[in-house]
């Protein structure tokens, strides 16, 4: 039967530069949607440029996972179904409110910053190179969205229950971040960072008056295409022109 | 009392009559004007309309096109488009910043605008219904912006003019890049092709109307052009625009949907059909297709991000006292 999507081979490299891919494209796709509709003009452009960011490093790591299996950007993000993406469920939860998008943003950058920092040491020099400029634009994001969790958190009463409900909604998707995703010498595995990820978001929660939630449980699944419900419907809106008009050129 | 108060009047009269003057010969002789300089109280109201309606129109225009950034189909598309808007919002700011120089505030400002009392270009109130409005807003409507602004960065108010400068080097990028699309489109499939064409059917009237209504019935021309504020007549600019336009449009092997359409060999210009101007002043009067839309989605970003707003300034009020506290301890 004939189907637009792709089979995509796997190497430890490919997942691993498809696992990221997929973790920034979904969270850019989702700051995107706020363009025209952010609380303030300012922060339009703020969330923009973040959202740009992320594509940006997606578009490179897809590159990257095409270099070895022969396939391009677009067939690699336009081109394979839900159970094939890779992202964490943090990632592609909805934008809810604007405490809702801090805190997911928070929660990922104070991770992937430090991820992207001990990457660019990595010995496969392409991703160390792709490391090298998404650590700095990692580094703003953690800055942007953790000064706004303060601002948050100290406000005003109302932004203080709005944000502590967005912790305690998200923090179950958290510990995901911290599976392995490969065993291969040039990824830095993700729970080689867990403490310092701790500290981090502790010393941030205390500043914003912040209660870390207990976390009971956490879920995960996202790494195997386990995905929410969420994401089904975000693939749809996204890959529709590319799935109506098979083999076309944009 | 009432004779001092007419003594002073009078003063006033002679003296802002000799500033007028003055004034004038400074406009007349290119010079700028700046927020500090005195300016008749007219002409620092028409450039606040002006300078607002402009921002307005930049912001409320971030949505027909932000309507496709979630469906753009391939990623250097969706970030290109994603930039685009962003510009526009940036030109949003800019253009807040410039009108925020002759007393006015963005919030009052905004207010009008969610209050349905301002105004804002009339082409964003229609739909954006496939991919190729995408490109025909950057081909046509950025390029009709273009006509409109260049001229208006020699505007005689020097924030506008350095506002428009930077501005208009964005929307030519804009312009060639919706022209890209259009083209990369119709060298695509006949599907794509036809949507092409199915989107220059749709915007380019519009567009036309983006100059606003014919020389005979512009109200504010005679006055903006004294002041250098305005330097081409909407008739003008619009015949330049075409001009430009029709060619280009050939170039893709599109139809344009006026069958008038012709070329004047005497005069080197395209001479069109007659425009709908009764759709043009339903639109202005706030009758457009997506006028209720393209309201309701800005109040609601306002009213929803209200309480962010407002945790933004309790924190900075807190953080002040505190620091104040603090270097009184000390
Ligand atoms: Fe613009
Ligand atoms: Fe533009």
């Amino acid at each position: 039967m004939a189907t637009t999507s792709v089979a995509v081979p796997d190497t430890p490299l490919i997942r691993l530069a498809l696992a990221r891919a997929d973790d920034a494209l979904v969270l850019g796709h989702r700051l995107s949607e706020w363009t025209g509709h952010a609380p303030t003009l300012e922060e339009d452009l703020a969330l923009a440029n973040i959202a740009l960011d992320l594509i940006g490093q997606a578009r490179s790591l897809y590159a990257l996972a095409g270099e070895d299996c022969g396939l391009d950007e677009d067939a690699l993000a336009y081109r394979r179904d839900e159970r094939a993406y890779r992202n964490l469920l943090l990632v592609e939860q909805p934008n809810g409110d604007f405490a809702r998008t801090i805190v997911r943003q928070f929660l990922y950058a104070a991770f992937i910053d430090a991820w992207w920092q001990a990457m660019t040491a990595s010995c496969e020099p392409r991703l160390a190179a792709i490391a090298g400029k998404a650590e700095k634009e990692t580094a703003y994001h953690l800055r942007h969205s953790a000064e706004w969790l303060i601002r948050l958190g100290d406000g005003t009463a109302e932004s203080h229950r709005r944000a502590q409900a967005a912790l305690d909604a998200l923090f179950p998707f958290a510990a995901e971040m911290f599976e392995p995703v490969t065993a291969a010498a040039f990824d830095v595995a993700p729970a080689s960072l867990r403490e310092g990820w701790d500290r981090q978001v502790d010393a941030v929660l205390a500043t914003a008056g912040l209660t870390r939630p207990a976390a009971p449980w956490s879920h995960s699944g996202g790494r195997a295409g386990r995905h929410t419900e969420h994401l089904g419907h975000l693939l749809s809106e996204m890959q529709y022109l590319q799935r109506v008009h098979p083999g076309a050129t944009w | 009392m009432y004779s001092q108060g007419l003594n002073q009047a009078e003063t006033d009269d002679t003296a802002d009559a000799t500033r007028a003057a003055r004034f004038q010969a400074r406009i007349d002789a290119e010079d700028k004007i700046e927020p500090n300089d005195w300016m008749p109280e007219a002409y620092r109201r028409t450039l606040i309309r002006q300078i607002s309606q402009h921002a307005h129109s930049e912001i409320v225009g971030m949505l027909p096109e932000g309507n496709w950034i979630t469906r753009a189909p391939s990623l250097r598309r969706k970030a290109a488009l994603l930039a685009k808007v962003q510009d526009e919002g940036g030109h949003g700011l800019y253009l807040y910043a410039a009108a925020e120089t002759l007393g006015a505030t963005r919030e009052e400002l905004v207010d009008q605008l969610l209050a349905g009392r301002a105004k804002y270009s009339s082409i964003f109130n229609y739909p954006t219904l496939t991919w190729a409005d995408i490109g025909a807003i950057g081909w046509l409507v950025d390029g009709a912006a273009i006509m409109n602004q260049i001229p208006l960065c020699r505007c005689s108010f020097g924030p506008y003019a350095r506002a428009m400068i930077r501005v208009c080097k964005e929307e030519s990028f804009h312009q060639r890049q919706g022209y890209e699309i259009m083209l990369t489109l119709c060298r695509g499939t006949p599907e794509q092709k036809a949507m092409a064409q199915d989107a220059l059917d749709r915007w380019w009237w519009p567009c036309l109307m983006m100059f606003g209504p014919p020389d005979t019935e512009s109200q504010h021309s005679d006055t903006s052009m004294k002041w250098k504020i305005k330097r081409f007549t909407n008739d003008g600019l619009r015949q330049k625009f075409i001009d430009a336009t029709v060619p280009q449009g050939h170039f893709l092997g599109l139809t344009f949907p006026d069958p008038e359409l012709r070329r004047d060999e005497a005069t080197g210009h395209w001479s069109h059909g007659p425009i709908d101007w009764e759709e043009f002043k339903r639109v202005v009067a706030g009758g457009g297709f997506c006028a209720a839309d393209r309201l309701a989605a800005r109040r609601k970003a306002h009213e929803e991000g209200e309480w962010v707003r407002e945790a933004a300034a309790a924190h900075a009020a807190k953080r002040a006292a505190k620091l104040a506290a603090s270097k009184e301890a000390a």
